[in-house]
């Protein structure tokens, strides 16, 4: 789960706080600094910082060096981990109960035959 | 319909609903029955479930065991708290996978609804901190638009 620099039980932790998942809607838009994410947040660079942190540390968000900015951007292995998690949760349930579907009916019948 | 539905609601509740065509005591059976659970609760195909303990009391265990035949498996546990037959069942479950995931609390009703039944399942996420937070509508609502230019990205 790590190889794609991806950690599945950080990056939820990390989704947990609004801050944070205002900060990836907000890189969703494209690549900031963190000085241009501060700005609609009310908060310090430093406190930014410490969100955006954790975030890398997720592997939901990394950085590149342009000149002295440190410009960061959506990761995209780690939201299509988390993309694939959900998707996996809704396909077993819909197979499962695809699968209840038929047991039902031959719970049906069986009755049925049993009445007779 | 028989369309299944997964919404949130707040930051820890995840709601499924599911129309059957059976009535709701085939149902409850279904979801509380051992013997039963084994034959739908399988997950993806060529998964099956060699163990599987359900004893449907205030209290009483909940043990499945999955197994894919290539040497891969995992397990869960858990204990029901409340049950009506054949309307509403509660209890807590785990994954094991090996370490534990935090508890789930899951309420499931049925209702009787034309000729079938209406379940909905209703998943009280244990804490902000794990997996409630990925299943907030943010995640399913907010992100959509990132996968969606992350794809036109690649």
């Amino acid at each position: 789960m790590n190889g794609g620099g991806l950690n599945l039980d950080a990056a939820f932790s990390a989704l947990a706080d609004p801050t944070r998942r205002a900060i990836l809607a907000q890189l969703a838009q494209g690549e900031a600094t963190v000085m241009h994410l501060a700005k609609p947040f009310e908060m310090t660079q430093p406190a930014i910082s410490q969100h955006l942190k954790v975030l890398e540390r997720a592997g939901l968000v990394t950085r590149r060096r342009d000149g002295t900015k440190r410009p960061r951007r959506l990761a995209k292995e780690g939201l299509e981990a988390m993309d694939q998690w959900l998707a996996m949760l809704r396909k077993a349930l819909e197979t499962n109960y695809n699968r209840l579907d038929g047991l039902l009916a031959d719970m049906q019948q069986h009755n049925a035959g049993e009445e007779q | 319909m028989s369309k299944m539905t997964l919404r949130t609601e707040g930051d820890t509740l995840v709601i499924v609903t599911r129309h059957f065509a059976a009535p709701p005591e085939a149902l409850y059976r279904a979801h509380t029955n051992p013997a039963l659970i084994q034959k739908w609760m399988l997950g993806p195909e060529g998964w099956t479930m060699p163990v599987s303990i359900s004893e449907p009391k205030p209290g009483g265990k909940i043990r499945y065991e999955w197994a894919n035949g290539k040497g891969q498996g995992f397990y869960l546990t858990g204990e029901y708290l409340e049950l009506e037959p054949y309307s509403r069942i509660v209890h807590v479950e785990r994954m094991h996978l090996p370490d534990p995931t935090p508890d789930n609390h899951i309420e499931t009703t049925f209702e009787a609804n034309g000729t079938g039944t209406l379940m909905t399942m209703r998943m009280t996420l244990p804490n902000a901190e794990t997996r409630a937070a990925m299943l907030t509508s943010g995640m399913e609502k907010g992100m959509e638009a990132s996968y969606g230019r992350l794809e036109t990205m690649l």
